[in-house]
């Protein structure tokens, strides 16, 4: 660390105290989850005393030890969350190269073009993101059943692709402004075309970028809700739909420690996620994917 | 760039957002101008397993010619914006000519859904952009202050609350502040008030939803301003050392002019989330204390009879706040083509 | 051939088939959309055991904005959905589902008359399974205070004032009061208890700004004084967690609910042990009980062809036959064919409909007005203002989204 960022003992204590806080307020409600996910819903929901959830009086009477894994089991063995998981995995997988691979080639042709046009494209992709999703999905439903179109992956797929779109398309062309013209400019002299010039000399510098751009729709996808519950069938839905199915309706009660297991199995994978890709996110935005 | 070669590059994002979200869009703003054709309502008797009741039902025969005749429903103009559930012009009217006081005819606007949906929807951007961005950026000076072997599982704790799953992340906590959940005991004890419920009070659940807000956001903020810390210059920040400025003037003169681009950037994209608050409103039950436009559009979907013409209207409503609301920063952008020109 | 595109209908099916054989042989494609309790899983899973048919099934809670849109089409995704008396009526307005006489004629000798709901003289559903609000109390609470079960509002409130004095609980009184879809069943209930018509007869005008609906919100309004102050958040998930930990005494519940209740999981021995039901309760003297009376029931879609229609008829025939009531089925629901014996549990909702309830009613514009209500009798009983002022707000609200509509003009 260079002297020039070095701190003295009192801001060194402040800073510390506050990231500490701050890393407690962040971690604390999923660690309480985690721990509670191995209770039964009396303790974890516990009206009688919170601290139920910590030692878990009714998960002894119920089951006989403290911790009980009956949630885990409920959720994967019982209701098939794997089906939905995989799911999942399919819609992440999808979302992601379709959106990348469209999101590239449009963010690289706006920020390269110096018209008017291109600053009202950007401008309409804006606008477009403010239309709330829910309104966007109820207008889906009659053209997707009428064309046969409603309940398939694919479907959802091509949805959360464009409506994650304009995202995507700010993210990289800000990406793309930051990496000179003379690049490509200079390519294109020797001959190549436009295209060439971006195969050959801006896509071996595009991937933090793309990579920190690419986690944000992976994201999204991998936690959607609206559209995924509107728009799959029951035997294509994906985690989050699933999940909170086992929340339960108004008159049925539901198997809500399903679906607090289910959360942390779906978070369980983002652990991994982040910490291998942590330190693309941040050089990728240390590259200037969002200059605003 | 070639208007040709410009055309093939963007052609698959254009396509995919004209055809999934533009085409909507018209069919969303044509459906706010129009309402349903006249129902003919007849007296019926329906019999069941718990005997047999008089009822209204439609004319089914009626109708159908009536429906033939005009598919989208009858034309309606600019009627459902003005209604008593949207704008609401008359009854403002009434309201500004008969108010004795400001204050009674804010009461009055304050009844009126689209009036208290907008008041809680402007005062929860107002308040939780800018702390979210003021958050974001003290964490992530915060956690380029920790030496390096800690950043990592500094950075995965710090992302946790973007990443959980929003729908149950919220009912988690929303168990959690219950007057007898961890939180909620916790916060009793804080305030020395064993009566203290956050769910039963209105400023209360306000605060909670801004918290939430600001608690899921601030991630973002914080690994978006993190990068850009990470190129600041150094040169330039000895040679600040060596002039003799304090770390704060460090900050004010050096780090924050560079970081203000990314600023407006986490702005843009905070007060369009923010100006479509929805989900926490559901998570934590708070339709009693607090609802925003998003909320409204929700529940004219969501009933037993959806009313179509009303989300859209709001919808479109929406749409126009959020362009009011980014314009300072559209312009800036504007400006920034114009010079790259 | 079978399809089967539910898996979770796998296991279910396995059961039942094992049970006992299905005399049901159809030709065509069946294709169930509904809510996914228990009682609707059961049903789908032996309508889909229907020799012959092509089935599939889409159950989930989003089914009522699924629907409408998933019948439209011609030919209709779903070929039956699985719906209540409120929800049926957006069916009806859209005009996707078709009058049964005819199958019931040709295929449905057998089905009881009082199961065929008919609007108008035609058979538009099959109703399989009832449902309603009721008082649920806690036994041995009010026989350590000498109380008797309370069958009115006004006893409830006093007893509710006995237990609180007596330092035995502090807010006895439990209630699905979450502002919204519940607090407007709630109010819906107490309104009809008051003896109250929603709407001026044959026609879309409401009329719930009178004496009625200011005595039901006040009644609701006293009742919330003995229940937890967060009651404007308390869902019906909610208030039955509230029970189970032994916070409240007496409350309006689902009969749906009640074994869930009674079950030894979730509550100490003394709190599931001296749960109890009885009928619906009763505000002022109108005779009339404040609850609703709900079925859940089946319909077959306009369009579709004949052919699929009547398999689809055949199929969800067999699935609400009595066959399929066995030890494991018979505990899901107060199921509506013979054959059914009713456990303890049930008796909540076989005295409400006994004792002469209403059922919810099947209007076109019903729903609107629960929204409008939902939206704002949460006002009131915060104190935010007067009784008039919210029955005014409803109308208000109801009467522009009537507009819209087109029921009124």
């Amino acid at each position: 660390m260079s002297k020039a960022t070095r701190l003295s003992p009192t801001t060194k204590i402040v800073a510390y105290g506050f990231l500490g806080l701050w890393l407690i307020m962040a971690a604390f409600p999923f660690i309480w989850t985690l721990w509670g996910s191995f209770k039964v819903e009396g303790d974890f929901f516990s009206k009688a005393n919170w601290a139920n959830s910590l030692f878990g009086t009714l998960t002894i009477t119920e089951t006989g030890g403290s911790f009980t894994g009956d949630g885990y089991y409920g959720a994967w063995v019982q209701e098939e969350f794997w089906r939905a998981a995989l799911n999942t995995f399919i819609v992440c997988v999808c979302v992601v190269t379709i959106s990348l691979t469209c999101g590239t080639l449009g963010g690289y042709a706006l920020s390269r073009s110096t018209y008017r046009y291109a600053f009202w494209f950007l401008l309409f992709a804006l606008m477009f993101r403010a239309m709330p999703p829910l309104t966007l999905v109820s207008g889906y439903l009659l053209p997707f059943f009428e064309w046969n179109l409603w309940g398939h992956l694919s479907t959802t797929i091509i949805v959360l692709v464009a409506i994650n779109q304009p995202f995507t398309l700010w993210m990289l062309h800000a990406f793309f402004k930051n990496i000179p013209k003379d690049l490509d400019e200079s390519a294109m002299v020797d001959g190549c075309t436009r295209f060439q010039a971006f195969r050959h000399v801006i896509i071996p510098v595009m991937w933090p970028g793309v990579i920190t751009t690419g986690l944000f729709s992976f994201l999204l996808a991998y936690n959607d809700f609206a559209v995924t519950t509107m728009l799959l069938s029951k035997e294509n839905q994906t985690m989050v739909p699933k999940l909170v199915s086992f929340l339960g309706t108004t008159q049925t009660k539901g198997n809500v420690m399903f679906a607090v297991a289910a959360v942390v199995s779906i978070t369980a994978p983002l652990f991994v996620m982040i910490i291998f890709f942590q330190k693309q996110i941040v050089s990728g935005l240390t590259a200037g994917a969002v200059k605003g | 760039m070639k208007h040709s070669s410009f055309f093939w590059f963007v052609l698959p994002s254009a396509l995919l957002m004209l055809t999934f979200i533009a085409f909507p869009i018209v069919s969303v703003v044509t459906q706010s101008l129009y309402q349903e054709h006249e129902q003919v309502i007849i007296e019926v008797e329906n019999c069941g397993p718990f005997g047999c009741t008089v009822s209204e039902s439609v004319d089914q025969e009626a109708t159908a010619a009536l429906r033939e005749a005009q598919p989208l429903g009858q034309w309606a103009g600019l009627e459902i914006y003005k209604d008593r559930n949207h704008l609401a012009f008359a009854e403002v009217g009434e309201a500004w000519t008969s108010s004795v006081s400001m204050r009674d005819f804010a009461g009055t606007l304050m009844n009126l859904p689209f009036y208290d949906a907008i008041a809680f929807t402007l005062t929860y951007t107002a308040i939780v952009t800018p702390l979210t961005i003021i958050f974001g950026f003290l964490i992530a000076i915060g956690v380029n202050a920790v030496a390096r072997a800690m950043r990592g599982p500094t950075i995965f704790l710090s992302l946790l609350p973007m990443i959980v799953t929003p729908i149950v992340g919220a009912l988690v906590l929303f168990w959690m502040v219950d007057a007898r959940g961890v939180l909620g005991a916790g916060l009793q004890w804080l305030a020395d008030d064993p009566n203290l419920s956050v769910k039963a009070s209105t400023p209360l659940m306000w605060i909670m939803l801004m918290v939430y807000g600001i608690w899921s956001s601030a991630p973002f903020a914080f690994i978006v301003y993190y990068a850009g810390l990470q190129t600041v210059n150094t040169d330039t920040l000895e040679a600040a050392m060596i002039d003799g400025a304090t770390r704060w003037q460090r900050i004010r003169y050096v780090v924050i002019p560079h970081l203000v681009p990314l600023t407006t950037f986490i702005a843009l994209i905070q007060l369009m989330d923010n100006f479509r608050v929805f989900e926490p409103i559901v998570s934590f039950s708070a339709q009693a204390h607090a609802r925003s436009l998003s909320f409204a559009i929700f529940n004219d979907l969501g009933g037993e009879t959806r009313l179509l013409s009303s989300a859209a209207a709001t919808s479109v409503l929406t749409i126009i706040g959020v362009a009011i609301l980014l314009s300072p920063v559209l312009v800036r952008t504007w400006r920034d083509f114009g010079k790259a020109r | 051939m079978k399809i089967w595109k539910n898996a979770m209908l796998g296991t279910a099916v396995a059961a039942l088939t094992a049970t006992g054989a299905y005399a049901c042989e159809a030709d065509g494609r069946v294709s169930i959309i509904g809510n996914e309790f228990p009682a609707i899983q059961t049903v789908a899973a032996a309508a889909g055991a229907c020799e012959g048919v092509d089935f599939s099934a889409n159950l989930t809670a989003d089914h009522q904005t699924l629907n409408v849109a998933g019948m439209t089409g011609n030919p209709a995704e779903y070929t039956t959905a699985i719906v209540a008396n409120s929800s049926i009526v957006a069916l009806i307005n859209e005009d996707v589902i078709r009058p049964l006489d005819d199958l019931v004629a040709q295929y449905g000798q057998d089905i009881p008359q009082q199961q065929l709901i008919t609007v108008d003289g035609k058979v538009m559903a099959v109703a399989f399974m009832a449902n309603a609000q009721h008082l649920v109390y806690r036994a041995d609470v009010l026989e350590q205070l000498g109380l008797d079960v309370p069958t009115s509002y006004e006893e409830v409130l006093a007893a509710a004032e006995a237990i609180r004095a007596a330092g035995v609980m502090e807010y006895p009184v439990g209630g699905s009061y979450a502002a919204g879809w519940n607090l407007a069943q709630e109010f819906t209930n107490m309104y009809i208890g008051t003896g109250g018509e929603f709407f001026t007869p044959g026609t879309a005008e409401v009329s719930i700004n009178n004496a009625q609906g200011v005595e039901a919100l006040e009644m609701m309004k006293a009742l919330t004084a003995y229940m937890n102050p967060d009651y404007l958040t308390h869902d019906s998930n909610a208030t039955s967690a509230e029970w189970e930990a032994g916070n409240v005494a007496l409350m309006n519940m689902w009969g749906s609910r009640t074994g869930v209740l009674m079950d030894d999981e979730g509550s100490a021995p003394e709190v599931y042990e001296n749960t109890a039901v009885s009928g619906p309760l009763t505000v002022g003297d109108s005779g009339t009980p404040a609850t609703t009376l709900w079925w859940d029931g089946w319909t077959v879609a306009k369009n579709v062809s004949d052919a699929d229609a009547a398999a689809t008829f055949q199929a969800m025939a067999a699935g609400v036959s009595s066959d399929i009531l066995n030890d494991e089925t018979m505990s899901q629901a107060v199921w509506l064919m013979n054959g059914f014996e009713a456990a303890p549990v049930n008796e909540g909702v076989l005295a409400s409909v006994a004792a002469g309830s209403r059922p919810y009613p099947m209007r076109p514009f019903q729903g609107l007005l629960h929204t409008a209500l939902g939206d704002n009798i949460a006002d009131f009983l915060q104190g935010n203002e007067s009784a008039e002022q919210t029955l005014a707000d409803v109308e208000a609200a109801y009467t522009a989204a009537a507009t819209e509509k087109g029921f009124l003009q």
